[in-house]
């Protein structure tokens, strides 16, 4: 079991949609939300996810393939 | 003994004790080195600093070390009146921070060398970071000095060149046959996996705190004040934020009278969250997929974003982009004005400055600091275009001929 901190960042379009509920459904992945902001037009969530790496790659995709923008937390490491 | 005292989240203010953890656990944010100021500023004198070494470890009791520094002669870099360029810009008083003049090149030498001296602290053998050029140089150098190992993970694409000022202190030098995003990825992973000192991640709160050495400077070297204005490229933020930090700790030291410097940050248009984000009135950025030259500043999620945004906001600053046209011009413009050669982030500062001068935010009688934070040779190829000698036969009648010019 792993640990993996994302962002995701909803367009409009998807604020009303249950990605992170259905997430947990679909893959074996427990979902932990710590930030949020979200408003009727856009928002992002900072969740953890838990579970075997598969799972949260193939979990990852999945909210990549419904328009989800999906970001490390941690941002971007490769420096200059 | 240092005043360091605990890691304190940024955002929820959850503390830890002193370890290798960048993250808050509660809220995910970052962490950062927080200090006992009062009994800093009872051991602390304009005076003492002076008296201590020329470099940045003169600040030694501001930054969060306990054991013998390692240190391959980085910083008290020049500071100079740049007469030349204020005039083509329309400004009095501008100086130049040239941090070019760093032994690996870049101001990467400063967090660096207080990331790698904390991870012998921590009893790490191994060192690691993922860099395009600078923070990799600056990586493998500093391990060579203190004898660790160091791993370095590149984009496959990286320039030879400098592949070659990477190699040369003799890392253990890994290119990733991937994207931008997947060698990210991979970092990340690895992070979890080996028990390394990662130079920017989980030695990050402490990295960032020696890039607060280039504010303590250029306060000393301005005879002890802040500037009115300065300018400084943002990737990551992490930079911006901590020149900020500096000069506001010397205030609140009582090193410095309180400080009103206007902070503007800035980026490549290629790769501008940070200036997007300021133009839109958000305090969310949003990220984006770099695309510039200025690739030591080509970061798409900028991790202390939000903090660059807001250090930009609260002190009256801005923020403001150039492409990479603009850029390349920009770099000329210093290197013919004031002699220095800077690689493209510099020629990103010098023509956002150019711009805000232009556009009144920045004013003619303001003192001005510019950073400049790496150096051209690295990447001279950007500007080869500026080579066109004048070709002549080996005799006088031939040199006289072509330049035209009386004896």
């Amino acid at each position: 079991m792993i640990k993996r901190q994302v962002m995701f960042t909803f367009p409009q379009e998807l604020v009303k949609e249950p990605i992170i509920y259905n997430l947990s459904q679909k893959f074996r992945v427990v979902t932990n939300i710590r930030r949020a902001d979200v408003s009727e037009n856009k928002g992002w969530v900072v969740l953890e996810l838990e579970g075997e790496e598969k799972d949260i790659e193939q979990g990852i995709a999945w909210v990549r393939g419904k328009g989800v923008r999906v970001d490390p937390v941690i941002g971007d490491i490769v420096e200059g | 003994m240092s005043y360091a005292r605990a890691l304190r989240c940024r955002k929820c203010g959850q503390e830890y004790s002193l370890q290798p953890l960048n993250l808050c656990d509660f809220c995910l944010s970052p962490l950062e080195v927080n200090y006992d100021y009062k009994a800093m500023a009872n051991g602390l004198s304009r005076e003492k600093i002076a008296g201590g070494p020329l470099g940045m470890w003169r600040y030694r009791d501001m930054l969060p070390v306990e054991g013998k520094e390692i240190d391959i002669g980085t910083g008290f870099t020049p500071l100079v009146k740049a007469d030349n360029l204020g005039r083509e810009l329309g400004l009095d008083r501008l100086y130049i921070k040239n941090d070019c003049l760093n032994p690996t090149y870049s101001f990467k030498d400063r967090v660096v060398s207080v990331a790698i001296t904390k991870a012998r602290e921590f009893r790490f053998d191994t060192v690691a970071c993922a860099s395009t050029g600078n923070l990799a140089a600056s990586v493998a150098a500093h391990a060579a000095k203190a004898n660790m190992k160091a791993y370095v993970f590149v984009p496959a694409d990286v320039e030879v060149g400098k592949l070659v000022g990477i190699a040369i202190y003799n890392p253990v030098l890994v290119t990733v046959n991937g994207s931008y995003d997947d060698v990210n990825r991979l970092c990340v992973q690895l992070t979890q996996r080996y028990n390394w000192g990662f130079i920017n991640i989980n030695l990050r709160p402490y990295y960032a705190e020696g890039s607060k050495t280039l504010g303590y400077e250029v306060a000393e070297q301005l005879g002890w004040r802040a500037p009115d204005c300065v300018i400084a490229p943002a990737a990551s933020g992490l930079l911006f934020t901590r020149i900020w930090k500096g000069l506001d700790e010397l205030s609140m030291l009582g090193l410095i009278e309180l400080v009103n410097t206007h902070m503007y940050l800035a980026q490549a248009a290629g790769s501008s969250p940070i200036v997007n984000a300021f133009q839109a009135g958000t305090l969310h950025i949003h990220p984006v997929e770099p695309n510039t030259i200025a690739r030591s500043i080509a970061i798409g999620n900028p991790a202390d974003g939000y903090y660059a945004l807001r250090v930009a906001r609260q002190s009256g600053g801005g923020a403001c982009a150039a492409t990479d046209e603009e850029a390349i011009e920009g770099v000329k413009l210093l290197a013919q004005t004031e002699g220095i050669f800077a690689e493209a982030a510099g020629g990103v500062v010098v023509s956002a400055l150019k711009k805000l001068v232009a556009s009144g935010l920045i004013k003619k009688k303001e003192l001005t600091v510019a950073f400049i934070t790496g150096a051209g040779p690295r990447t001279q190829e950007i500007v080869s275009d500026i080579v066109r000698p004048l070709i002549v036969q080996p005799v006088v009648e031939s040199v006289e001929e072509v330049l035209r010019v009386p004896a």
